[in-house]
């Protein structure tokens, strides 16, 4: 959907709004009609609510007790609080780290299934499948196969003489098992990667290829620059979930071990759901919401740099 | 000329041979990366079928044998796993019906009928997308406890029949592609709007509704930080609540734990091997090609 299109959409019904007719009323009152679930919805779980946590995020609320007024002591408790800072460092290590490398092994594997060998489909619906897995069934899979001493991984490294690490037992390697993971699940955003990739015009490739382009030098040239703004769009939903990471570490570590898979997300839950500070919690997950909005607009701002348009 | 076609003839079948080259390059990593990421899901099934000493044997046993079904009984029996399946998919099925009817009533409202603030209205449903579910998390939990709905299915349930804006887009964005014609020509036969949405738009929207409903039915099935929040009553957990609760508990029951991990899988992976072509259909109505 293009901005422009939406751009022009809307100055067309503004200008037919000058001349309200009839039609233009029935017109509003059956779409209002139609649309009217949503705007319920949107006013009863996302507006109210909204306005409640930032309120809530001023004040001491335990839930025996209704909430009172405390100010900005929230958010000044916050910077102090080494357990914020531990936590979002956590979430931020596996999004800076787990996005970029999901990213890559996405387009790596998308830009192999896009060879055209027989056997492509069955290898998409190979790679596609742990996407299926619901995540505590991954969850759980994991912590068997990330065992330290019976686990797959390290049974592997075994048979080549590798003593493998302690993964989710120990705070070094916990994060990393974590990401491994995540890897895992990039079947999701390699299908988006693929149907992009057989976008591409294959003239563009011919042409470069008369030219004497190899096939590294036209993936790099032709294929990634025209497939960006998929890529693009794929890193700024990846941000966002990743920012809000939490099942996994709920149910695989608890945060453990040493607080070093404490993410953001889960210290928020604890927050709420196992301290009762609702009043702390609300302004945790308004800074949230205030690292995912700045996050997301640093990524748009550096889109024009790399992000390239055909259209335009 | 037979001098000059010799040379001709050499580059075309070294570029041949280079392209073998690459084809068989291409076969050897996709094969390895294949088997890695198979393997997770098969050592789940293979772990599930071993008794507990040949779940821990150094080196591994990679092929089970013989086969042990035991995990199976006892990883069922270890929790009312019957009752959390009527659980799960008594919130799928409802979560399913809400979310085809309110996203499809409000998707209509959004591209087949024109009106004045329609396209900012819109921009408003893709905003709330970026929301993080934390910041209504608590407020939510507030509401539905103090109207007594904590250890019921309604705060999993109600919120669905109030459209959901991923599956708003999707629909809108099939709804669009359906002529405008149509519409126009019921209207002039006095059809009304409603009309126009529920005999001609939905019936060929089928395939759009078939993925939602698909979607849906899986996030419901999957989700997990919801029921969390809201079910603390066993009786009332899903299967999400229910292995997560196993986890805990079996820690070191491999076998049992994998078999526990399969179940609630396997009806997920037939899903999607029945319903491929609708997922298909999905990743491309998003538009996201384009």
């Amino acid at each position: 959907m293009s901005d422009i299109a939406l751009v022009k959409d809307q100055q067309a019904t503004r200008r037919s709004a000058h001349r309200i007719g009839r039609l233009t009323r029935i017109n509003l009152r059956n779409g209002l009609l139609f649309i009217s679930p949503w705007i319920i919805g949107f006013l009863a779980f996302q507006v109210f609510p909204i306005t409640a946590s930032l309120y809530y995020s001023f004040t001491n609320y335990t839930v025996l007790k209704p909430p009172t007024f405390i100010g900005t002591l929230n958010y000044v408790d916050l910077v102090k609080d080494p357990l914020f800072r531990i936590s979002l460092g956590n979430t931020l290590y596996l999004t800076l780290v787990g996005v970029p490398f999901g990213t890559v092994i996405a387009i790596g594997l998308a830009l192999l299934l896009n060879v055209k060998v027989p056997g492509q489909a069955f290898f998409r619906t190979v790679f596609y499948l742990p996407t299926v897995v619901p995540v505590v069934a991954t969850a759980a899979l994991f912590l068997w196969i990330l065992n330290p001493q019976f686990g797959l991984i390290n049974q592997f490294l075994a048979l080549f003489g590798i003593v493998g690490p302690g993964w989710l037992a120990t705070p070094l390697w916990s994060k990393p098992a974590l990401i491994l993971l995540q890897l895992w699940g990039v079947g999701g955003s390699m299908v988006i990667y693929l149907a992009s990739l057989q976008d591409v015009p294959a003239e563009l490739h011919e042409a470069a290829q008369i030219d004497g382009a190899g096939t590294i030098r036209r993936t790099f040239s032709i294929t990634l620059p025209l497939i960006t703004p998929v890529i693009f769009f794929n890193v700024v939903i990846g941000l966002i979930g990743s920012l809000q990471y939490f099942t996994q570490a709920y149910i695989m570590t608890a945060g453990g071990p040493a607080n070093s898979t404490l993410v953001y997300a889960l210290y928020l839950y604890n927050n709420a759901f196992e301290y009762f500070h609702m009043g702390y919690a609300s302004a945790l997950a308004w800074v949230l919401f205030i690292i995912i909005l700045l996050s997301t607009l640093l990524v748009f701002r550096t889109a024009g740099r790399w992000v390239y348009y055909a259209g335009q | 000329m037979a001098a000059q076609s010799i040379p001709v003839s050499g580059w075309l079948s070294s570029k041949r041979r280079s392209q073998q080259v690459a084809h068989s390059i291409t076969y050897v990593l996709l094969i390895i990366f294949g088997l890695t990421f198979a393997f997770p899901l098969y050592w789940m099934v293979a772990t599930s079928l071993k008794t507990p000493p040949q779940q821990v044997v150094v080196p591994p046993i990679w092929i089970p044998h013989p086969l042990v079904w035991q995990n199976y009984p006892k990883a069922l029996t270890a929790y009312p796993y019957a009752d959390y399946l009527r659980n799960t998919l008594t919130i799928c099925i409802l979560n399913v019906v809400g979310t085809v009817v309110s996203s499809s009533l409000v998707a209509y409202g959004f591209s087949r009928i024109r009106w004045p603030g329609r396209n900012a209205v819109f921009i408003l449903v893709l905003a709330t997308l970026m929301l993080p579910y934390q910041v209504t998390m608590i407020p939510l939990f507030l509401i539905f406890r103090g109207i007594g709905w904590v250890n019921t299915f309604r705060p999993l349930i109600v919120p669905s029949f109030f459209g959901n804006a991923f599956f708003i887009f999707l629909l809108r964005q099939f709804f669009m592609l359906q002529p405008a014609e149509l519409s126009d020509a019921a209207r002039i036969d006095g059809c009304t709007e409603f009309g126009i949405f529920y005999r001609i738009i939905l019936p060929l929207a089928r395939p759009a509704l078939a993925t939602v409903a698909l979607f849906q039915f899986m996030n419901s099935w999957n989700d997990f930080l919801a029921p969390l929040i809201y079910l603390n009553q066993q009786s009332k957990f899903t299967l999400a609540l229910g292995l997560q609760q196993f986890v805990s508990a079996y820690g070191s029951s491999w076998g049992q734990m994998m078999a526990a991990a399969a179940t609630f899988t396997v009806p997920m992976i037939l899903l999607f091997f029945f319903t491929q072509r609708t997922f298909i259909q999905g990743i491309a109505l998003t538009g996201l090609k384009g």
